[in-house]
């Protein structure tokens, strides 16, 4: 009996441990040790840790590292900011039939793919682009104006792709705040700014922290807007990775890069969630 | 019973040998070098059937590196990227001459390309089609673009657009009265040459309105006028030019640069008789016609122009008179390690404000 039932255990085990061991534990087992190997010439190779000294002793290596992980924080917190209101007003302000079609309005762009969608956002913002026609037609600007190929345009890119990420969590946890709670607040007298910060936000952080963490994952390692909406000088470090690993044949340098980015995301969501004091599985689990 | 099993096992066999001979050939190559047409044809003579995936050297040779040759029966990539690839992951196998219809081939073509892709006494490349880069430029509103250096001129602030790889980095030192293929043996020397070309591309970011990555996103801003000028491959330019007249390609003044892309074998490949009965396949004159029409680029196949379409012959008169097919710079085998070289210089001029 005790038999069978812990074949059981292992048998409902076997799927988590596969998918940990195969898809994640071996991979990154292999990019660590291509990361330590050294190439002296064809085909020789020697263990050492001169890719990472690479990394720290070219500083257009870890000025786009850095660069990448401000410019993710700050399209993290645009969304936050953006994705709040909506997540507010579908989760709390609308009922039945009106709140499930927003919510589906917030979905639909997300049937198309990504690719898709930074094409459309080119259309948009290029010199002969829609955005820049109307400017013109409205009598607003005299010539053509260029917002494709700057940061703003990767900042918008960047939002536009991951705001779902954002909502998602944050109604399914504003969706769970008793509405008594909010009325409670203004029967005592409380303004709407106060009701908002003490009621609102702690109920919603591990929502806010959830969202915030994939957000984040999605923009660090954001390969196809950065490089399409992005100019000459705007660098990401995955494109690095990718011109490391395609164009140079530097696979030591790419994986050594590549393990520098997967350090860099656990470290940023540890203090995220260290100062925001949530633990992981209590944000994970309620959102 | 014995009598009548002998006539079946014959019939069978017969049967089954043209099934066993046909095999999926798994081609790697570039957009327009493989076209429908071209595959209806071949898979009906032969009862081989094709898989193509297109993509770039770069892409070419980190797939076959990945997978140590394996995956790909047939692949394409340019004469001077394969012996330094076989040196570094040793992924191609040699052609073996004796299964190929060499008379197909326009002999100096041949013999060249097999100059440049012997590595190790063994021969690993067989050419197919050929092409340049240079300048594609608007002629009505940038008709003073000559050659590369021209597109740091002042007046084209902001409308001018190349890649950031090594193809700009050979033209812009040809324009300078460098000559960096002959440097390629001297790291040196070759050094040298980056430095001072680094110095110019730097000063000319300021006109670049962004580099390119792909061909259509080039021929996209062209097309709109965004961009005016611009480093890129000749077929792009024509192409643009059946659209808009004033668009077309110029042979720069310090010579076009020359690539020819080839046949090889990856070293795993699978299907072996399929690979060389497509390359004396598409080497006929007829096909190679029609892959010229779709590729926009000529091949090494003998009387391969015969069949091509007027209007592309009168583009490429247009833009090649004898003396600029006679300065045409041809690539020579990259050496290895030189990429790595030319790779800093791109980050810092990328870097650069």
């Amino acid at each position: 009996m005790s038999d069978t039932s812990r074949l059981g255990f292992y048998l409902l085990l076997a799927p988590i441990l596969l998918w940990l061991v195969v898809l994640i534990i071996l991979p990154h087992i292999g990019l660590f040790v291509v990361s330590i190997s050294e190439k002296t010439g064809p085909r020789t190779y020697e263990t050492g840790f001169g890719n990472y000294a690479a990394f720290f002793g070219e500083p257009l290596y870890w000025r786009t590292f850095a660069r990448t992980a401000i410019m993710s924080i700050l399209a993290t917190v645009l969304t936050l900011i953006l994705g709040f209101p909506i997540a507010y007003y579908i989760a709390k302000l609308t009922r039945g039939r009106t709140k499930t079609t927003l919510f589906l309005m917030c979905m639909i762009p997300f049937w198309v793919s990504e690719l898709v969608r930074t094409f459309g956002w080119m259309i948009l913002l290029r010199e002969t682009g829609v955005v820049s026609n109307v400017l013109q037609y409205l009598g607003l600007v005299s010539g053509p104006v260029e917002l494709l190929y700057n940061d703003a345009a990767i900042m918008v890119g960047l939002v536009y792709t991951s705001i779902l990420f954002m909502v998602v969590p944050l109604v399914t946890t504003l969706d769970s705040l008793d509405d008594s709670l909010i009325e409670a607040g203004y029967d005592l007298g409380g303004s709407s700014t106060a009701i908002l910060r003490e009621i609102v936000i702690p109920h919603a952080k591990p929502g806010i922290v959830s969202g915030c963490i994939v957000v984040f994952m999605l923009s660090l390692g954001n390969y196809l807007t950065p490089i399409l909406l992005g100019g000459k000088d705007s660098l990401w470090f995955t494109g690095m990775i990718y011109t490391q690993f395609i164009t140079r044949f530097n696979w030591e340098l790419g994986s050594a890069f590549g393990f520098l980015l997967l350090i860099l995301s656990s470290l940023v969501v540890f203090l995220g969630l260290k100062l925001s004091g949530q633990s992981l599985s209590e944000t994970m689990g309620r959102a | 019973m014995k009598t009548a099993l002998i006539p079946s096992i014959v019939i069978a066999s017969a049967l089954a040998a043209p099934i066993a001979h046909a095999d999926t050939l798994r081609l790697l190559t570039w957009g327009g070098y493989a076209p429908e047409e071209v595959i209806a044809k071949f898979e009906a003579e032969t009862g081989h059937t094709v898989e193509v995936t297109t993509s770039n050297n770069e892409e070419m040779i980190a797939k076959l590196r990945a997978t140590n040759g394996g995956g790909f029966d047939l692949a394409q990539p340019s004469q001077d990227r394969i012996t330094s690839a076989q040196e570094e992951f040793g992924i191609y196998k040699p052609i073996d001459m004796a299964r190929v219809n060499a008379g197909q081939f326009i002999p100096s073509m041949l013999s060249a390309t097999a100059g440049n892709t012997t590595f190790d006494g063994e021969v690993y490349g067989l050419p197919h089609v050929w092409g340049t880069s240079g300048l594609v430029v608007d002629t009505a509103k940038a008709g003073n673009v000559q050659d590369y250096a021209d597109l740091c001129d002042a007046s084209l602030a902001g409308k001018v657009s190349y890649r950031l790889k090594r193809p700009t980095l050979i033209g812009f030192a040809y324009s300078m009265d460098l000559d960096p293929f002959a440097a390629y043996g001297d790291p040196a020397a070759y050094q040298a040459i980056l430095d001072k070309v680094e110095a110019k591309l730097t000063d000319c970011k300021a006109n670049v309105k962004t580099y390119w990555g792909g061909g259509d996103e080039i021929k996209n801003l062209l097309r709109s006028g965004e961009v005016v000028a611009s480093m890129a491959w000749d077929t792009g330019g024509w192409q643009l030019n059946a659209d808009n007249p004033d668009i077309t390609f110029v042979a720069p003044k310090a010579g076009a640069l020359g690539w020819i892309d080839t046949f090889v074998l990856p070293a795993r490949g699978r299907a072996d008789d399929a690979a060389y009965d497509w390359i004396n396949f598409v080497m006929r004159p007829d096909i190679a016609a029609m892959i010229t029409n779709t590729a926009g680029n000529f091949t090494a196949a003998v009387d391969g122009d015969a069949g091509v379409s007027a209007d592309l012959k009168a583009r490429y008169q247009g833009s090649f008179d004898q003396a600029a097919i006679d300065n045409i710079k041809w690539y020579p085998p990259v050496p290895a390690g030189l990429e790595a070289m030319e790779g800093a210089t791109l980050d810092r001029i990328n870097a650069a404000k």
